[in-house]
């Protein structure tokens, strides 16, 4: 390293920003599929006085879970019923979902999907014959709302050529919500609560990451569509790999700990999702599974899913366990318990399934066949496809390596935590689950006055994918243009001041300038800590302690107890982050953000007695589920005056018949 | 897999509005060198392997590297994204490859349908607004417990 010391990056963060204060009625946090949704439909319903903003972190053209691409629709209702929507999720997660929410998503998806396709996304049609058409050349069957067939590969996914499905998503976001209301690489770090209105939503501060500027806006309603938590375990590959997550790398938290920070209350923080996919690539397997009908085998080449030994250990977990669909996490447990009784590699046979695809094709069929294989790789996961290439992997040669990668939080893939928020008002919905301010319900409000949430946020409802985060997203739209209606006298004023929130957001800032120039090496200072250093201390410690792949996935009271007194100190720690850089405030944030969402994953985990999810986590002095005693939802909720946290239970109440 | 920039192809978009690489990143990796007027990613072990930058870089000078924890040598995966299509060149270790044509959009860029002059009636309802105008029926559950 060269010296004089000097900071990392191209753009030099100054002890002083610019600030810049605006004040909108809506106020949109979040850039993804369900912030594209809200952005889409906002406009539609508010009136010409109302004010809208929206602050991604990145821009919007590739932002979020769907910036590379992908291969499937996981969620499109099509001729099915949300009934039946309402009871696969419910079985795939074990029992206990807001049946509410999933069924209204369910009654909205496919406008979404719709309009994707309207837009110009390709969507797989089937010919009469039974081919599978792409796109492209399925346009001429018509469109999905004529009538027309998609490939469905399970009961509820679809095959897209999705490549540039974020890009179409978002053109049309951005072209409904105006330019001008649009703040991309503005990283909002911190919701406000308002002085003179008890729990009730603000505004919120953030900064830019291009330029030494904070922003503080005002706002009479938020929403908050961050995506999950990534990079909150430490991954499979430490190395340059650490970056190959299997969710979106960026994705840090933001939506649980600003939510969490504000006192809305979060529901089932104790499930995570630690799906199984292609070894070290990541590259998706629902394709192979659903499409390609391939197996999965142990290390002895038996087809372990399928042995007695299986069938009698998803029996103890009945009636999930015994279903017709394998819930993911009882999947994971299957093969957890191969691995740990030292009958692996796990393989997934693609020579097998490729062989029998070809049996009743031509040349040029199996030319599409081996077509399909990649592009369900180069449409989402491009790496994937460099791995079998740089290991000479064709899949009809060679079979590749199935594992379970490191847990990641999220609430709209086959995970469910989330913001307990408010149903829709519907006759049919239980009153515990409808509220809102006074006598009027706003459907997908957090327990915060006028704060939202859609997509990961939104709890006990996973499974709604792209799609569903969309069409949620506009949900929202609604409903805050509503709330905004109704509280049109409200004037935000949010309990800090403008300079107690700029020394806030900028006191890693001040840290590093404050110390940097004591040692001759930029990162290494006792005044402080750079927050890649923080990220693998927390890494670290979820792996050993928290049910990370180094126990795989087991963790104990003790084990709890110990973790949540480091979470402490690293809290502690946090206050000496330091940043020389706007890439590297970024990154303080982030830390910051993840060390929160794991706080509340291993307070749930602690609370909850009893080992809902196998195969997700296991609490060894509570193996095995409890329903007696644990079917229920486990809340939590963080009391931003007093600094505590409140843990409880919440009742279940089933809605739709078996 | 962590992005890389070709020096020599490299022109920092001089001639553009924005240095593209920097502008599409979704992880903030991308960056300009002012004094070079070249671009780098600045975080490789952050790096999403998205190909967003490779995609998006008017001189194809970005490319991608297999992470050097898992991924030997010797191979490469490059698209040419078109308005229509995207067209793969995947090369194997071994010297093998393969080409491969998909669609990503079957509209002009640009055209999405945003319905910016479809203003939504009942906002007590919980019908969308595309849904409104349609007239499309909110489904009961068929039965309930």
């Amino acid at each position: 390293m060269a010296l004089p010391n000097k900071p990392l990056g191209e753009r030099k963060a100054v002890r002083d920003p610019e600030v810049e204060e605006r004040e909108v009625d809506i106020l949109i946090v979040g850039g993804g599929m369900a912030a594209s949704g809200t952005a889409f439909e906002i406009k539609k319903w508010m009136t010409d006085d109302q004010t809208v903003l929206l602050c991604d972190k990145a821009a919007m053209e590739r932002s979020g879970a769907v910036a590379q691409g992908l291969s499937a629709i996981n969620t499109y209702i099509g001729a099915n019923t949300p009934d039946d929507y309402v009871r696969m999720v419910r079985n795939d997660l074990m029992g206990i979902v807001r049946e509410d929410l999933i069924f209204d998503l369910g009654c909205h998806v496919d406008d979404s999907v719709h309009l994707f396709e309207e837009w110009g996304l390709p969507i797989w049609k089937m010919s009469e014959d039974g081919k599978n058409i792409d796109g492209n050349k399925g346009q001429k069957m018509g469109t999905l709302k004529s009538g027309a067939k998609p490939v469905r590969t399970g009961k509820w996914q679809i095959m897209i050529n999705g490549e540039s499905y974020k890009r179409i998503v978002a053109e049309a976001a951005k072209l409904a919500i105006g330019e001008d209301n649009i703040l991309e690489r503005c990283f909002i770090v911190e919701l406000l609560l308002d002085a003179n209105r008890e729990n009730q939503i603000a505004g919120a501060v953030g900064f830019s990451v291009r330029e030494n500027k904070v922003y503080i806006i005002k706002c009479k309603t938020a929403v908050i569509a961050c995506g999950g938590a990534v990079n909150i375990y430490q991954p499979r590959s430490v190395g340059e790999g650490k970056g190959r997550a299997w969710y979106p790398v960026w994705n840090a938290g933001s939506t649980y700990y600003m939510g969490m920070k504000v006192g809305a209350e979060l529901s089932m923080m104790e499930n995570r999702f630690t799906p199984s996919r292609f070894k070290d690539g990541y590259g998706p397997v629902g394709a192979w599974f659903l499409l390609f009908k391939a197996k999965t085998l142990n290390g002895l080449g038996e087809d372990y899913g399928a042995s007695d030994a299986a069938k009698a250990e998803l029996e103890k977990y009945a009636p999930y366990g015994t279903a017709a669909v394998t819930p993911t996490c009882l999947r994971n447990h299957l093969m957890l318990f191969e691995m740990k009784e030292g009958r692996g590699p796990i393989m997934m046979d693609t020579v097998s399934a490729m062989a029998e695809l070809s049996k009743n094709t031509d040349k040029k069929g199996l030319k599409h066949i081996e077509s399909e294989a990649w592009e369900d790789f180069l449409d989402m996961t491009c790496g994937q496809a460099n791995l079998w290439c740089a290991t000479n992997t064709e899949p009809e040669k060679k079979n590749s390596e199935v594992m379970p990668t490191e847990p990641y939080l999220l609430g709209s893939h086959s995970g469910c935590c989330g913001f307990w928020v408010s149903g829709p008002n519907y006759d049919w919905v239980p009153d515990a689950y409808k509220w809102g301010d006074g006598d009027k319900i706003y459907n997908r409000m957090t327990t915060v006055l006028g704060l939202f949430t859609a997509g990961d946020g939104v709890v006990c409802s996973g499974h709604k994918f792209s799609s569903g985060s969309h069409a949620e997203g506009r949900t929202v739209a609604k409903e805050m243009v509503r709330y905004a209606r109704d509280h049109a006298d409200f004037t935000p004023t949010p309990s800090q001041s403008k300079e107690e929130l700029v020394d806030m957001v900028y006191k890693p800032v001040r840290v590093f300038l404050d110390n940097c120039k004591y040692t001759t090496d930029i990162n290494i200072n006792p005044a402080y800590l750079k927050p890649s250093g923080m990220t693998m201390r927390l890494m670290k410690a979820t792996n050993e302690y928290g049910g990370g792949t180094a126990t795989y996935y087991q963790t104990t009271s003790k084990n709890l107890e110990i973790i949540l007194e480091m979470l402490q100190v690293m809290r502690e720690d946090c206050e000496k982050l330091a940043a020389g850089d706007l890439h590297e405030l970024m990154r303080c944030w982030e830390i910051f953000h993840r060390i929160w969402t794991v706080e509340s994953h291993l307070r749930h985990i602690q609370y909850r007695k009893e080992t809902r999810y196998p195969g997700f986590y296991y609490q060894s002095d509570h193996p095995g589920q409890d329903d007696e005693n644990w079917f229920c939802f486990v809340n939590s909720k963080y009391d931003p005056k007093a600094g505590t946290w409140d843990i409880f239970k919440k009742d279940y109440i089933k809605i739709i018949p078996d | 897999m962590p992005s890389f920039v070709i020096d020599e192809k490299c022109d920092g978009c001089k001639g553009g509005e924005k240095t593209v690489c920097e502008y599409i990143c979704p992880n903030d990796l991308m960056v300009l060198e002012p004094n070079t007027m070249k671009a780098y990613n600045q975080e490789p072990d952050a790096c999403w392997e998205c190909f967003s930058c490779v995609k998006i870089c008017p001189t194809q000078a970005i490319e991608a590297r297999g992470y050097s924890d898992f991924v030997p040598l010797g191979s490469s995966i490059f698209p040419l994204l078109g308005t229509e299509d995207v067209m793969w060149t995947c090369k194997f270790r071994n010297g093998l490859i393969k080409r491969f044509k998909f669609p990503i959009r079957t509209t002009p860029e640009g055209t999405a349908n945003a319905y910016t002059d479809l203003k939504g009636k009942d906002l007590e309802s919980g019908l969308l607004s595309t849904e409104e105008s349609e007239g499309y029926e909110i489904p009961k559950p068929q039965a309930i417990v």
